[in-house]
């Protein structure tokens, strides 16, 4: 856990107060909607179809089981007993009252959450590795320089008023988790030849109405520089960055437009005259901020322990369970447990407050107080002893989190969909629903192999169609919903945008669609254990199609 | 069902004007008395442009009470009650058409 200080909870406990001011102003006509709007934006505060939204940010994807506790009192006091974990590590609730958000804000300000960063034209909640500081493959904690990024740029007075929103993640692992190739900027932790850690720094990669995929404009940046160079980003994209159009305001079609290299040139070019100035960082700081996470005082553990191995000889449900969702540690004899939020039949990333409460309880008991979340919308719990996995998986089952479905055909990504949100064009929560119900035999799930199927309800992208295994994206047609589908996109290190399969198939159709792709894979894969991704790359979306659309 | 706030207005039917209460941001319908409902029955009914606008005007300048009006199409069944008129409304007007979790 980070231990964030006293500065950090004045500036959120002022923050409540001006938005709390903010609100009476509103709600006594002071302020009109145009006026008030920016505002509550400012404070992630949407007006989605039904009611107010409340976005709220999870730094870096780690929660406290203090601050979890909180989420579950939010959803209970002040929504409707749940929430949404989001694409971004961010949760919303859905039904919040305009003159309880600050109240509601309040409280969630005791646990030193807000939701600063979560909407408007800034530098949006920094996100990262939802495995960073105990993933095997990682060099070092990622969060340590997505919370250096917060700190720089939370209210950062230069950056308030972007083009347009911006978005920027991490990962320090060989495998990314943290999709940082479809970021306005991301960042890969790595190390160069010299055995030096330092950044790759890609920009304008993005998802939208235009998908593409970040270009590296530095192959190898130092960690001192870290904070001027993304300064000289965003400077660049501040200057050069479209105002006029807001679907071109990205600073992916500025990038597109002038080029990776012509853009590259302009951020060099700023940060010549800034790289050894004030935002120089100075080790010391590095250092003093890496201190302030926290890590359990791990047990000298073996791998394997006696009561894994008897757990898992006596139960086959645990033995699947484990296969699925728990991964190896940095540290020997303990586990990453990833939860899954995709029950069958569920809306995908949806917590009720008790499954909350529950789940709180759980990381006092096993995982050193500490819960993730993943981009995936699942939940993480990251230090649990291996010796405790039987025990943790019984409780878990009892809560409905226990699917394993992880990585699967049902582990869908999905927006809310026109079922919540104002700008969508069709559904999606209930597709996915659907497409769990059609694939709920984990049998033939697994030997499908990893598959991500992700769902946007309309081009704004918030389900990441575009780098979905296979995506799925919500259009209109005549009143009627329809659906794009697309194949062969990815969002780790090796991330594509999916290619566009064919016409779109209505509402009715879509998930017997998907059933075809899915035996179109069983039928052109090379042999059993060649992932859908890799066949879709080896022989392109022709031959899908052709089985596909052949009898539609 | 392209949002309402990126369109422009069109009347091609029956219409009414509905937006978002302003404290809880409950589904509201514009009635003919100029106050707010959240009952779509009493919600009035326009089918010329210029209604539209006219009812659209007086709910926009009540901004305390209203938030983002716009208008909206209705249908109407065989004996004349009023229904949202595209499927935005009706999830609008009836709710989420799925289960919600915490119920």
């Amino acid at each position: 856990m980070y231990l964030y200080d006293d500065f950090d909870k004045t500036l959120v406990d002022e923050r409540v107060n001006e938005f709390r001011d903010q609100v009476k102003r509103r709600l006594s006509g002071e302020l009109t909607e145009e006026e008030f709007k920016s505002l509550r934006l400012m404070n992630g505060v949407y007006l989605q179809l039904h009611a107010y939204m409340l976005r709220i940010a999870i730094p870096y994807g780690t929660l406290s089981s203090e601050q979890m506790r909180m989420l579950a009192h939010v959803a209970r006091r002040y929504d409707r007993n749940y929430g949404h974990f989001t694409t971004r590590q961010n949760i919303q609730f859905n039904w919040i009252k305009l003159d309880e958000l600050p109240d509601a804000m309040a409280d969630l300000a005791s646990v030193k959450m807000h939701a600063m960063q979560t909407s408007g034209n800034c530098i949006r909640n920094i996100t990262t590795d939802q495995w960073a500081g105990v993933a095997p493959d990682e060099i070092e904690d990622a969060r340590v320089w997505g919370e250096i990024l917060r700190q720089w740029s939370t209210l950062h007075p230069e950056f308030s008023f972007l083009p347009r929103k911006f978005k920027i993640a991490i990962t320090a692992a060989s495998h990314d988790r943290a999709a940082v190739k479809v970021h306005d900027i991301g960042l890969r932790l790595h190390k160069n030849g010299a055995g030096e850690a330092g950044f790759e720094v890609m920009v304008g990669g993005g998802l939208g109405r235009t998908a593409f995929i970040g270009k590296t404009i530095r192959p190898f940046l130092p960690k001192r520089d870290l904070l001027s160079y993304v300064e000289a980003i965003l400077r660049v994209y501040n200057q050069f960055g479209r105002r006029d159009n807001i679907y071109k305001a990205r600073i992916k079609i500025l990038v597109h437009e002038i080029g990776a290299e012509a853009f590259g040139r302009e951020v060099e070019a700023e940060w010549e005259k800034i790289k050894d100035g004030a935002l120089a960082l100075d080790p010391k700081a590095i250092a003093e901020i890496a201190s302030r996470f926290r890590y359990p005082d791990y047990e000298r553990l073996a791998d394997e322990p006696a009561e894994l191995k008897a757990g898992l000889a006596a139960d086959a449900r645990f033995d699947t369970w484990f296969k699925n969702s728990v991964w190896r540690h940095k540290v020997p004899g303990y586990a990453i447990v990833t939860l899954s939020l995709k029950p069958e039949g569920g809306p995908p990333g949806d917590a009720t407050a008790e499954q909350m409460d529950a789940i709180a309880d759980l990381a006092d008991r096993y995982s050193a107080n500490e819960i993730r979340v993943g981009h995936e919308q699942n939940l993480v719990l990251p230090h649990v002893r291996q010796r405790d996995l039987p025990e943790l998986w019984r409780a878990l089952d009892s809560i409905g989190v226990a699917t394993p479905n992880v990585n699967l055909v049902s582990d869908i990504i999905s927006c809310p969909g026109l079922d919540y949100c104002a700008l969508a064009n069709t559904r999606s929560i209930p597709v996915a629903q659907e497409l769990t119900r059609r694939f709920r035999d984990l049998d033939l799930a697994r030997g499908l192999g990893r598959l991500h199927i992700n769902i946007s309800g309309c081009i704004n992208a918030c389900g990441h169609h575009h780098v979905g295994h296979i995506g799925i994206l919500g259009v209109e047609k005549n009143g009627e919903e329809y659906f794009q589908l697309t194949i062969g996109g990815r969002a780790d290190e090796k991330a594509e945008v999916g290619a566009l399969l064919g016409p779109a198939v209505p509402y009715d159709d879509v998930v017997d669609t998907v059933e075809d792709i899915v035996a179109a894979y069983l039928e052109l894969r090379e042999r059993p254990d060649e992932l859908f991704i890799d066949t879709v790359k080896r022989i392109g979306v022709e031959p899908f199609q052709e089985r596909v659309y052949a009898t539609r | 069902m392209t949002s309402p706030l990126q369109q422009k207005l069109k009347i091609n039917g029956p219409v009414m004007v509905t937006a978002n209460r302003l404290g809880d941001g409950a589904v509201i319908y514009r009635t003919a008395a100029g106050e707010w409902t959240t009952e779509i029955a009493a919600a009035a009914i326009a089918t010329t442009a210029d209604h539209a606008k006219t009812l659209l005007a007086a709910a926009t300048a009540d901004y305390v009470r209203a938030v983002d009006p716009y208008v909206a199409p209705v249908e109407f069944t065989a004996d004349r009650r009023v229904l949202p008129g595209n499927l935005r409304e009706k999830i609008r007007f009836a709710g989420p058409t799925i289960a919600l979790p915490g119920a």
